[in-house]
């Protein structure tokens, strides 16, 4: 089975007037099926860059890779929507759930757009399923302003697996959460992974990261470290601690 | 993703905006009301003078005195007598397609019946002049050749003296004055209506044109021959005949004009219609700049829409969605706005002409077919004028459109 991310002397280059500016610098990386991986550094490491490219929403100037083994390089604008649409979930920092729009139509709409359509019952099924999923089977009719941010949250995540994506990419998942929400929402992502789910995501705060199995560190464009996690927290127990408290 | 789904995306929009929506589509729903209204008024219009000009009969060709020029004096058209009885007699014998020809006369006069008076025309003309004008005579009969070879005191009168001078009573039969001359009515005309010019068709009284020359007026000219031709297409092969004969019997010359004037039905039709044709195409000028002008809000709209909505287009297309998806989103999207806007027009259109026929008593004649090119048009204004803000839509990136407050 091939590795889920294989990045190989990946470089990024953006240009503007005549400054070359290498936003990520021969990077070579690889993550494996359930793996559970932080990517941290500050603004301007190349962090969202990875991101990006990571995500399919851009791709590498220089480099190959590939994506659950499938070289990314080469495609167009819509072949990169397909492989957004059946192999990468999305999570995003400000949730982007669509406004006026139930929680299962959100979770609904990548099915919506994927080549192979499936009827609209089969569609609610899998959307009430992946709501379930993260704890909000009973929400499905709400709207994202009737929901806190934590749940917002859940529902994004609901939408990002409703695919069965090789990978879920997350961009600061806990970005606009206070601490104890935040801990919830990393309950849902280690439960995940438990399920075998590879995820990765970027962040700028050492504790979320600690929640992970891996950390990347990125600095200027190039990997600083790349390291398992020592001291793992366990997002259950965290929030068991803050219950009893 | 699927049309239905889309065109129901594109539905949710909409109501989501409601006013927004109505306002803009208001600039179509007068464009295509103006021109529902505008065609039903015109084809109503049409309508009623072809029938008005149905009522002078069947391929009739009419030829009027002209203007005369004789020692140096130009005579007013119409003025001095040109034609002549020998004329009509010449044109009935000598051009071909020729079916039948009334000379006729007028002659304004006071009838008297009883205590009763009417002022009216008196019209001479030929027996064949009914057939000419395809007039039937409802009650009694018309006269015959003999009347006209011995100038007999018959009348056939229209509807409207009938009522003035007889009202309830038997008119057949009666003696009525004519200029003080004793008449006998002999039939009654079948209503004709108005005249294109407005006058009262069946305001008249029809006699031997004998009779008027010899015991009304004593004049010799003729104000008018009817000439019956004997099929459309020969109309013009039969202008032309009576023309050259016309000119070969007034005697004139390479250089000198027609003093008469020969005008087929046909060109009555168009003289007719030559107004309301300026009026229809103006309207639908008037009716085509506000359609565009309705387009470009909806045009407006859909680009401030997608402005609006550019952190919506940067979440679908991050989650899979072509551009031929977010471009047909867009596009469902405006020429839902102009179409409905059209269905609202044409409701509309309908409404006018309905209101003008029932109160103002305008003829008024609505055509499936304009309905259909006017809802068509008003699609195609949505395709047009959604086109731009669809694209720009469609390629938008996506890194940018998350990123967009």
């Amino acid at each position: 089975m091939p590795p889920v991310i294989q990045l190989e002397h990946v470089w990024k280059t953006y240009r503007s007037a005549d400054v070359e500016l290498h936003a990520v610098r021969d990077v070579s990386l690889q993550i494996e099926r359930g793996e559970f991986v932080a990517i941290m550094g500050a603004s301007g490491s190349g962090k969202s860059t990875m991101m990006n490219i990571l995500g399919c929403l851009d791709k590498p100037t220089q480099g190959r890779f590939l994506l659950d083994g499938c070289d990314v390089s080469t495609l167009d604008r819509d072949g990169l929507a397909d492989i957004r649409n059946q192999k990468v979930g999305f999570v995003f920092q400000g949730f982007n759930l669509l406004t006026r729009t139930s929680a299962l139509e959100n979770v609904e709409l990548p099915m919506m757009y994927s080549r192979n359509s499936l009827g609209s019952r089969e569609m609610r099924h899998r959307a009430q399923e992946a709501l379930a999923l993260v704890g909000l089977a009973n929400r499905a009719d709400h709207h994202p302003n009737q929901l806190s941010g934590g749940q917002q949250q859940r529902v994004a995540i609901a939408r990002a697996l409703v695919n069965q994506p090789a990978l879920l990419l997350a961009d600061e998942p806990t970005g606009n959460l206070d601490s104890k929400t935040s801990i919830e929402i990393m309950e849902v992502f280690q439960t995940l992974n438990e399920q075998g789910i590879t995820i990765v995501m970027v962040t700028h705060e050492h504790d979320i990261a600690q929640y992970n199995k891996r950390c990347i560190v990125m600095r200027d464009g190039v990997v600083r470290s790349d390291s398992p996690v020592l001291e793992r927290l366990d997002a259950k127990a965290q929030h068991a601690a803050l219950e009893n408290a | 993703m699927t049309a239905l789904a889309t065109f129901h995306l594109a539905l949710r929009a909409l109501q989501r905006n409601k006013l927004r929506s109505l306002l803009t589509m208001l600039g179509i729903v007068i464009g295509v009301g103006a021109v529902v209204a505008m065609v039903g008024i015109g084809n109503g219009a049409k309508a009623q003078v072809e029938a008005q000009i149905a009522t002078l009969g069947q391929n009739v060709i009419l030829i009027f005195p002209g203007s005369s020029f004789s020692g140096g004096v130009q005579s007013g058209s119409g003025g001095v007598g040109t034609l002549k009885l020998e004329d009509a007699k010449a044109i009935a014998d000598e051009v071909s397609g020729v079916v039948a020809v009334s000379p006729g006369t007028r002659v304004t006069s006071q009838l008297g019946f009883g205590n009763q008076n009417w002022s009216t025309s008196v019209a001479g003309e030929a027996p064949e002049y009914f057939d000419i004008r395809q007039w039937e005579i409802v009650e009694g009969s018309g006269f015959t050749e003999q009347d006209v070879r011995a100038a007999s005191k018959v009348a056939v009168i229209g509807a409207t003296v009938a009522k003035q001078l007889f009202g309830e009573e038997e008119s057949i039969g009666q003696i009525m004055r004519v200029r003080n001359v004793p008449f006998q009515v002999i039939g009654v005309l079948k209503p004709k209506g108005t005249s294109i010019m407005g006058s009262d068709q069946d305001d008249v009284v029809i006699v031997p044109y004998s009779t008027v020359m010899k015991r009304l007026s004593g004049a010799t000219n003729l104000r008018m021959i009817s000439v019956q031709c004997i099929s459309e297409d020969r109309t013009q092969a039969v202008v032309n005949g009576i023309t050259d004969l016309m000119r070969q019997r007034h005697r004139l010359g390479q250089d000198r004009e027609n003093d008469f004037m020969v005008r087929s039905q046909q060109e009555i039709a168009e003289m007719a219609t030559a107004t309301s044709k300026v009026l229809r195409l103006l309207l639908g000028a008037i009716a085509s700049v506000s359609l565009v002008v309705g387009g470009i809000g909806i045009m407006n709209i859909m680009l401030v829409s997608v402005t609006e909505r550019t952190r919506e287009i940067g979440i679908r297309i991050a989650l899979g969605a072509h551009g031929t998806d977010i471009l047909k989103q867009f596009l469902i999207e405006a020429v839902t706005l102009s179409s409905l806007g059209g269905l609202i027009g044409i409701l509309l259109g309908l409404g006018t002409s309905t209101l003008l026929s029932r109160f103002a008593g305008w003829p008024t004649l609505t055509s499936a077919n304009a309905i259909i090119i006017a809802f068509l048009f008003s699609a195609a204004v949505g395709v047009f004028f959604g086109l731009y803000p669809a694209k720009k839509a469609a390629a938008l990136d996506p890194i940018d459109a998350l990123r967009y407050e």
